[in-house]
């Protein structure tokens, strides 16, 4: 007996359905196989990308270090005695050990596996072996071993505005090529000549896979929908003009809003520009006392880097993400919240309260938490099923409606190229 | 000076009843167990222990906490589920007729629709409490969670 497998069903070599051609369809499969999730550690997390380590305020002085994560992989990034930032897989060469086990330290000397003792210098170099030549003429390394031979891989590093940025791929472009010129230029907007402060951390351990957490960030069309709060409070400004920007590969954005200052005149809204048709109204409505974060009229701007990191203004919340694949249904969500050296202490007293907005608790993000987990429970007997990705047309351009899905598209056509999914067609 | 007021008595009963009205689903019950001029924040060890200021939730006035309970029943989504608090004995710090600063270990087991109960919290209360006649209100509550994860997300206050 023969059978034709309708066009859908077509597997490719690794016995996975073939991904479509168009941008708006995105098959479910690609949130649960467990082999993705290998081919995602090899060709992107440790592939031609960057990925957001920490920032360079974080390991100010000589011997400081901070421990992370490159997708799966464990590193480090230390400062080392020349001033000069490091990074290196957190692993020991001799039997692949962590060589540091706290989240950060300082006045580091060297890193030494606590396994047999093995050491190395502030740059991931090799630099000692316990008992290398035996006791007593017995033992030790044969007389062949070279300490050069052996380390753990390093990464090459970029520091952009104080955020450091790592890839172990020695063929990655260099940071400016990879983000754009407007991409650079909006991460300079909020960085750019100031010097950050860590007002707190915290991890919000998502149920779901990553990309499903990546997608909500670039998704412009849910955020009136799903975040109930300013609209139930009644805080929508009137005169509001925003966008999108999709970086040329898809890979990146920027989603923003300012105020408009034309339409608050003409609407004659110039002194009062809170409009109230609610039930409800906040007790402490100072929590959305703000002041201009750059002094330019944009008061939100959720910015995007392939493959897992995002830098936020809400307001003067200011706060980068690093998001961290743990498993198939499984993602770290590290929340670093910002001030700046510069603020007055009211400007920092607002940002403590309009952290209130975002991070696990937070009257705009809390769903977020969620809403990925509602995906991963929801398409959990529908592999062969594909989300549709139609909102705002099909292509991953810029636009300036919000009301889009193309940054979200523009998240595919690049995961798609750097997975090798269409490998033809993307040419 | 003679402290005449058993502060470790109105400590444990307010925090009983603070837990109790969490548990119960009461939320609009629970700023009413603050004063005015309050401080209430939730952190993380590590945070606490860097001295850094921020928390998940953060307020320096109970408006602001009467504003966090409002969200919850009117804006925000969240998958229905229960707290069940389990306090320690209160330590207390400091003590006089006007008030005390104790500390308060705590267990939190979130318990979800499908039945699912597991640890969602442990940590400690840093509270600064003030006393009004047989009645003690928190002038400042600092919950120090012991880990920095925190699980989905945060949506009843601890």
């Amino acid at each position: 007996m023969t059978s034709t497998l309708p066009e859908s069903s077509a597997k490719t070599e690794q016995g996975r359905p073939e991904w479509p051609e168009e941008l708006t369809r995105v098959p479910y499969w690609v949130f649960q196989r467990q082999d993705v999730y290998r081919e995602e550690q090899q060709n992107l997390f440790r592939g031609p990308y960057w990925s957001y380590l920490c920032l360079e305020a974080e390991v100010p002085q000589p011997g400081d270090y901070r421990t992370t994560f490159v997708g799966d992989t464990p590193v480090i990034v230390c400062r080392d005695e020349d001033g000069e930032l490091y990074g290196f897989e957190n692993r020991c060469a001799h039997r692949g050990a962590l060589l540091a086990l706290d989240d950060r330290g300082s006045n580091a000397k060297d890193f030494t596996c606590v396994y047999h003792a093995w050491s190395y210098s502030l740059q991931g170099d090799l630099t000692g072996v316990a008992f290398k030549d035996g006791i007593k003429g017995q033992g030790g390394m044969p007389k062949y071993f070279c300490l050069e031979d052996h380390g753990p891989r390093k990464l090459r590093l970029a520091v952009l505005h104080g955020l450091v940025f790592g890839s172990f791929d020695e063929d990655v472009p260099d940071i400016e090529e990879y983000l754009g010129d407007e991409i650079l230029s909006r991460i300079e907007r909020v960085l750019g000549g100031r010097t950050p402060v860590v007002l707190g951390r915290f991890t919000q351990l998502l149920p779901n896979n990553w990309k499903l957490y990546m997608e909500n960030v670039k998704d412009s069309y849910h955020a009136s929908i799903l975040h109930l709060f300013f609209t139930t409070f009644g805080i929508n400004r009137l005169g509001q003009r925003g966008g999108i920007v999709v970086s040329e590969s898809g890979a990146h954005h920027v989603s923003y809003s300012a105020i408009d200052r034309e339409a608050e005149q003409d609407a004659g809204y110039s002194d009062q520009n809170i409009r109230s048709d609610s039930d409800y109204s906040l007790a402490d409505p100072s929590l959305l006392d703000g002041f201009s974060e750059v002094g330019d009229d944009t008061t939100l701007q959720i910015l995007s880097v392939f493959p897992g990191f995002v830098l936020q203004q809400i307001q003067n919340s200011v706060a980068v993400r690093q998001i961290l694949p743990r498993g198939v249904e499984s993602t770290r969500l590290n929340w670093t919240y910002l001030g700046f050296e510069e603020d007055t202490p009211e400007q920092r007293t607002v940002r403590l309260k309009q952290a209130n907005l975002v991070g696990p608790a937070g009257y705009i993000s809390m769903e977020d938490g969620c809403v990925g987990g509602f995906v991963q429970r929801g398409i959990a007997g529908a592999s062969d099923e594909e989300a549709v990705l139609e909102m705002g047309g099909a292509s991953a351009a810029s636009s300036e409606s919000r009301v889009t899905e193309a940054s979200v598209r523009g998240f595919w056509k690049a995961y798609r190229e750097g997975m090798h999914l269409r490998q033809e067609k993307d040419k | 000076m003679t402290v005449t007021v058993d502060a470790f008595r109105l400590i444990s009963r307010a925090q009983g009843e603070y837990a109790r009205c969490i548990d119960d689903g009461r939320m609009e019950d629970w700023p009413g167990f603050f004063e005015e001029d309050c401080h209430y924040r939730i952190t993380t060890a590590a945070n606490h222990s860097e001295g850094l200021q921020a928390g998940v939730i953060w307020a320096d006035n109970r408006r602001m906490l009467s504003d966090r309970v409002s969200a919850l029943l009117e804006a925000n989504i969240y998958e229905a589920h229960t707290y069940r608090h389990i306090l320690g004995q209160p330590a207390i710090l400091e003590e006089s007729d006007e008030g005390a600063r104790s500390e308060t270990g705590f267990l939190v087991v979130r318990v979800m629709r499908d039945g699912s109960s597991d640890i969602f919290a442990t940590g400690r209360y840093l509270d600064r409490y003030r006393f009004d006649g047989d009645r003690a209100r928190l002038a400042e509550r600092v919950v120090v969670c012991d880990s920095s994860t925190i699980d989905t997300l945060l949506a009843l206050p601890l």
